[in-house]
């Protein structure tokens, strides 16, 4: 397993991707902290709402929402290079010579899911590093402060880092199920950006579907950092820090599995 | 691991693939002698690449085995080590240098740094080693597949197609190559649709069609199944002609001459000699093993395109 994960590793490092997805992402994330730490902040004074779709918010409650942009907008990112770790196999063709070098698939599996674990790490640091960089000053000027100093807005950047890390595994799983590599990417832009958006302020405004919203991944991650622009928007139950962590390596696992018994048990031509 | 004397290098058992209705590979057997090259020939679908994907654990076969050794491929400890596999030209990633995708790999085969660079050297790429592979010509991604397959100087070699896409240059190259491999004793599988880019490298022959093996022997064996052609020339044409009509020879006339097919020169001469006829030349033309491979892989409803000499029960 020590040898399959320094394999892992090479693959990624010795390709030009990781690094370009991670800046872009380092990039969106700080721009939109800067937006949106400006949109809460916006009408907070007068009680009247923020800017248009953005709820209005002051002090803590406004910095952990700026910061939550980790996991609300930012989990695209982890879920995307992580699929990539088996998509870009099938893609280049290159899934053959993995599979002659070490036959047991599930070994093959097993250590993309566990080299997700450090990727998804940085990931989540540089994606910490770039809300604050890009909401922090604009919490601290137009808002009440940056809090950064804070416990709960500790809380929200570490425990963001470490779903990112999650996120990662569950992208690589998915990657295993979904091996287009086109496909996937698209299945993971539309459900991130608008299925789940969607799904999650609709299932909570209708009353008996409520509690289904909170299992969806994206709210099951919120609950995780303890925070969520999406929670912001409405009035969804969120479960608690355990069961969003349970839920959220449950989908991870159950990915996993599937794909271990459907793609990857097929024929290689 | 310890094999024995008598085992051969791969072994292939009633080896049977079925995608849906279409039979692919249909109850094939063969064996690859340890130290020997063996050209495994066919056109193109006959069912060469799936065979060599069962033999390597990629496919699953629908019936019948395989095995590397004394055991299927995904059962050894460390199959790369005991295998080297060249299998598609094009499945590197583009954004990958040639080195860096032999280091990737190194690891789980075992191999350092240091023996990367020796293969890639051995192959002739050291000069664009780190050259990302997005640039590399088909003949060079061919030469970085047999760099992968030597990564940890296997005793058994398989390689698919290897002259596909080469310039001639390349496919001299790859004959060299292989007779190096060869020389070191190793044992080979190389395929091929094109007997001549194997010919002069390959010691056994497995030839299949249609998913079925149509003729296994040494080299020399399916040789004696070619045709003789021999050129034969002499002042008195209308003697010649008798002569080779007395003996029911197929010829037909080429130049100031005749090409007679399937008899050896010493046989015309001979003939020739005993008749007391005149010869100014008589040239043997070899023999055309391509045209017994095309005989031996024709489609048993056409009939063979070269004139009527077929050998009974061989052409299927």
């Amino acid at each position: 397993m020590r040898a399959a994960l320094l394999t892992e590793y090479r693959k990624l490092v010795s390709t030009r991707f990781w690094w370009i997805l991670l800046i872009v992402m380092a990039g969106y994330l700080a721009f939109l902290a800067a937006v949106i730490a400006f949109s809460v902040n916006a009408g907070s004074g007068d009680g009247s709402g923020g800017a248009p779709g953005v709820p209005a918010s002051s002090g803590v409650e406004a910095a952990t929402i700026v910061y939550s942009l980790i996991n609300a907008i930012g989990y695209v990112f982890p879920l995307v290079i992580g699929s990539l770790a088996m998509t870009s196999e099938f893609r280049h063709g290159t899934i053959t010579q993995s599979l002659l070098v070490e036959p047991r698939r599930g070994v093959l599996l097993a250590a993309k899911l566990l080299a997700a674990v450090p990727l998804g790490l940085l990931y989540g640091v540089v994606a910490c590093v770039a809300v604050v960089v890009g909401g922090a000053p604009v919490l601290a000027l137009a808002g009440d402060g940056a809090f950064l100093g804070d416990s709960e807005v500790l809380q929200v950047l570490v425990y963001g880092a470490l779903v990112t890390v999650v996120w990662a595994a569950i992208g690589v799983a998915f990657g295993a199920l979904v091996t287009n590599q086109v496909a996937a990417i698209v299945v993971i832009i539309a459900f991130t950006q608008f299925v789940e958006p969607i799904a999650r302020v609709g299932l909570a405004s209708v009353d008996d579907l409520a509690g289904a919203a909170a299992y969806l991944p994206g709210a099951a991650a919120d609950a995780v950092i303890g925070a969520s622009f999406f929670a912001s928007m409405g009035s969804a139950e969120v479960l608690s820090r355990g069961a969003g962590i349970v839920v959220l390596l449950a989908y991870a696992g159950a990915l996993a599995l599937l794909a271990r018994w459907t793609t990857l048990r097929r024929d290689l031509g | 691991m310890v094999l024995g004397m008598s085992t051969a290098a791969i072994t292939v058992e009633g080896l049977t693939k079925h995608f849906g209705p279409v039979t692919a590979v249909d109850d094939l057997s063969f064996t690859v002698r340890t130290g020997a090259v063996t050209g495994f020939l066919g056109p193109n679908g006959s069912g060469k690449t799936t065979t060599l994907r069962m033999v390597l654990g990629l496919m699953r076969p629908s019936a019948g085995r395989a095995q590397v050794g004394d055991r299927p491929y995904v059962e050894h400890a460390r199959p790369g080590r005991v295998v080297g596999a060249a299998l598609e030209a094009s499945s590197f990633h583009p954004g990958r240098s040639g080195l860096d995708h032999l280091r990737v790999y190194a690891p789980q085969v075992g191999v350092s740094d240091a023996r990367c660079r020796e293969v890639i050297d051995l192959v002739g790429l050291g000069a664009a080693a780190s050259r990302r592979v997005s640039g590399y010509s088909m003949g060079m991604r061919q030469r970085l597949g047999l760099a992968t397959a030597l990564l940890t100087d296997p005793p058994t070699i398989v390689l698919d197609e290897p002259a596909n896409g080469l310039d001639p240059e390349g496919i001299v190259w790859l004959r060299g190559f292989l007779r190096h491999l060869a020389e070191e004793g190793r044992s080979v599988l190389v395929s091929s649709h094109v007997l001549g880019e194997v010919q002069s490298t390959v010691d056994d022959v497995v030839v299949i069609a249609r998913g079925r093996l149509v003729h296994a022997s040494s080299l020399a064996e399916l040789a004696d199944l070619a045709e003789h052609t021999t050129y034969v020339e002499g002042p008195d044409r209308g003697a010649v002609a008798r002569l080779l009509e007395q003996h029911g020879w197929s010829a037909e006339v080429r130049g100031a001459g005749w090409m007679v097919a399937d008899a050896t020169a010493p046989l015309v001469g001979g003939a020739a000699h005993a008749a007391g006829v005149e010869l100014h030349e008589l040239t043997p033309r070899g023999r055309d093993l391509e045209e017994v491979f095309l005989r031996l892989t024709a489609p048993p409803t056409t009939p063979p395109t070269t004139p009527p000499t077929t050998q009974g029960g061989d052409a299927r």
